[in-house]
């Protein structure tokens, strides 16, 4: 109904982006990234008897199970605080009496905290990337690459979530209970789910229907993205049998990372302008 | 130019099943300087976050310079708008400046108002020091500068003075008093009645989601019909020669106030006891009429 002034998002998101860069937020997540990439590029064969680097599909599989508990972490943080923050200290207000609409305050904020967590995770695990390039071929490099753009959206989703999380909060201190519940949730506790109900059915019911229930997880579609377009990784967690063969295609994994990412956002935003 | 700048007609808001705010009608005209009292809960925080936009409106029209804040045309109706919230507390990582920078250009305002605009505040030593740095008083200051970016035409300021020292409270009405001569329209919040008593052209009382009263201070004395109070110092036998020279006027008392005499009386006995006074000749020392306060007038209406 409203135009959108992409000048006023700018803005907002600009300001948001400054902000994680003057605090050093973005350097130290970038640490936190580049740290731990190098520990598991050096030491994540140990469990095969071996350290040091081995293969990129190895690295970049151990890398998968660390991002997956770091990332949506990182993002839930950065992003809970988002409009509820703004709430609590009152200048919420303030903003929404200037020039700008509702859902140009929200894009502006999701563009800037986003944009920081992307430089981050880019910063960190680009150096990493690198440091390994000598001893990586181009198919690795391109691998690598994947592993970070796939793990750049697993961040845009969780913020996305906690976006949401933001606007429908009453107050900084539930915002982050709600933060802290959806990490939980999304990570450990809905594979446990998934996994009881198979074992409970004993794969009789709706056998085919469990591995489309891991696109309701953005964790989980992160992790399809990556192990099973590595062909090592496939034979070696000998899952390529069991998995169908529509949800082995990236573009339509994107699609669906993409509608985590756009989905609750586009609440948030709903909710908002209400 | 309208002949009103701010325009309320049949306002309500529904929280619920409570009316918090009532079927008001208020006019605001150009260059006025408005105030707004009532208790806690009385409903003058939701009508003013109606006006400015934040919350919709249950029933009725609210018209800013004629256009509706929240209709097509809000970008340019909120660039005429200025707005301070009470206790605001503004980004802490950024300066002073900074923090100008950001507001001026959600409002498309040139960047190089804002340092001038510091040194309008009294806080141009303080425009490279991080907000997290300042003073309550000098955050307040900070929120006003902010909502003078871009000379707007008209300003909401809420509980306004909260945390400013004295000095910094005159300073602030100066400011005010310079706004309007160059026609600015503002609107403030108060409870501090004695505050803003001898510094608004006009006010409005609100009770139970309703104005109960509009027009000057001395319109509502008047309306209200509070007692007088004459305070006459003099002589010996002071007391006996007023009490006869007032005999068979509306007096409510004539109490003692150490060397000082307080006679409370109707308003309209106030000629009268006057020119009976004078006959007093040389017993009178000193004499003042004393009005009734605002605080007298805002408990008046609300009993």
């Amino acid at each position: 109904m409203l135009s959108i002034d992409f000048r006023q998002i700018g803005i907002v998101a600009g300001k948001e982006f400054w902000d994680r860069i003057r605090n050093r937020w973005v350097l130290a997540v970038s640490i936190v990234f580049t740290v731990f990439a190098l520990v598991i590029a050096y030491f994540g064969a140990a469990q095969q008897g071996a350290v040091g680097f081995r293969s990129i599909d190895v690295t970049i599989a151990s890398l998968v199970s660390l991002v997956i508990y770091l990332i949506p972490l990182i993002a839930l943080i950065l992003g809970f605080d988002a409009i509820v923050g703004e709430r609590e200290r009152g200048s919420l207000d303030l903003l929404l009496t200037l020039p700008i609409t509702r859902k140009e305050l929200i894009l502006g904020k999701y563009a800037g905290l986003g944009g920081a967590l992307a430089f981050s995770t880019i910063a960190g695990f680009g150096a990493v990337g690198v440091i390994l390039s000598p001893s990586l071929s181009l198919g690795a490099l391109f691998h690598y690459i994947g592993f970070m753009a796939s793990a750049i959206l697993l961040g845009f989703a969780f913020l996305s979530l906690a976006v949401m999380l933001s606007v429908f909060a009453a107050d900084r201190t539930r915002a982050s209970g709600l933060a802290i519940g959806t990490w939980f949730f999304f990570v450990l506790v809905f594979d446990l789910l998934i996994l009881g109900a198979l074992v409970v059915t004993a794969g009789e019911y709706g056998g085919a229907v469990f591995p489309y229930l891991l696109l309701l997880n953005p964790a989980d579609v992160f992790r399809i993205l990556n192990v099973f377009s590595l062909d090592e990784v496939r034979t070696l967690y000998g899952l390529a049998t069991v998995f169908p063969e529509a949800l082995s295609n990236p573009a339509t994994l994107g699609g669906v990372m993409l509608a985590w990412i756009v989905g609750p956002l586009a609440v948030a935003i709903w909710r908002f302008e209400r | 130019m309208a002949s009103t700048i701010v325009e309320a007609r049949g306002v309500t808001k529904d929280f619920g099943t409570i009316q918090a705010v009532k079927g008001v009608d208020l006019s605001i005209a150009p260059g006025e300087l408005f105030g707004l009292i009532g208790h806690n809960g009385a409903g003058k925080s939701t009508l003013f976050k109606m006006m400015l936009g934040l919350i919709p409106v249950t029933s009725g029209t609210i018209h800013l310079d004629g256009e509706p804040i929240t209709g097509p045309r809000f970008r340019e109706t909120r660039r005429k708008i200025g707005y301070l919230p009470e206790n605001v507390v503004l980004y802490d990582n950024l300066t002073g400046l900074e923090t100008l920078y950001f507001f001026a250009d959600l409002k498309a305002v040139p960047r190089r108002e804002c340092a001038g605009l510091l040194d309008k505040v009294g806080l141009a030593e303080a425009a490279s020091r991080r907000v997290r740095e300042y003073s309550k008083g000098m955050r307040q200051r900070l929120g006003f500068a902010q909502a003078l970016l871009g000379q707007p035409r008209l300003l909401f300021l809420d509980e306004p003075t909260t945390g400013l020292d004295p000095g910094a409270i005159r300073d602030f009405y100066r400011i005010l008093r310079e706004l309007r001569d160059e026609g600015v329209t503002m609107v403030l919040t108060s409870h501090i009645l004695a505050e803003i008593q001898e510094r608004v052209d006009r006010l409005a009382i609100m009770e139970g989601g309703q104005i109960r009263a509009t027009g000057t201070v001395q319109a509502l004395r008047e309306a209200m019909n509070l007692p007088l109070t004459l305070e006459i110092a003099g002589g010996a036998g002071l007391r006996e020669q007023v009490a006869r020279a007032l005999e068979g006027l509306a007096i409510e008392g004539i109490f003692d106030a150490g060397s000082v005499l307080h006679i409370r009386l109707a308003r309209d006995a106030k000629m009268p006891a006057l020119t009976r006074l004078a006959t007093l000749g040389d017993t009178l020392r000193d004499l003042h009429v004393r009005e009734p306060s605002l605080e007298d007038v805002f408990f008046g209406y609300r009993n």
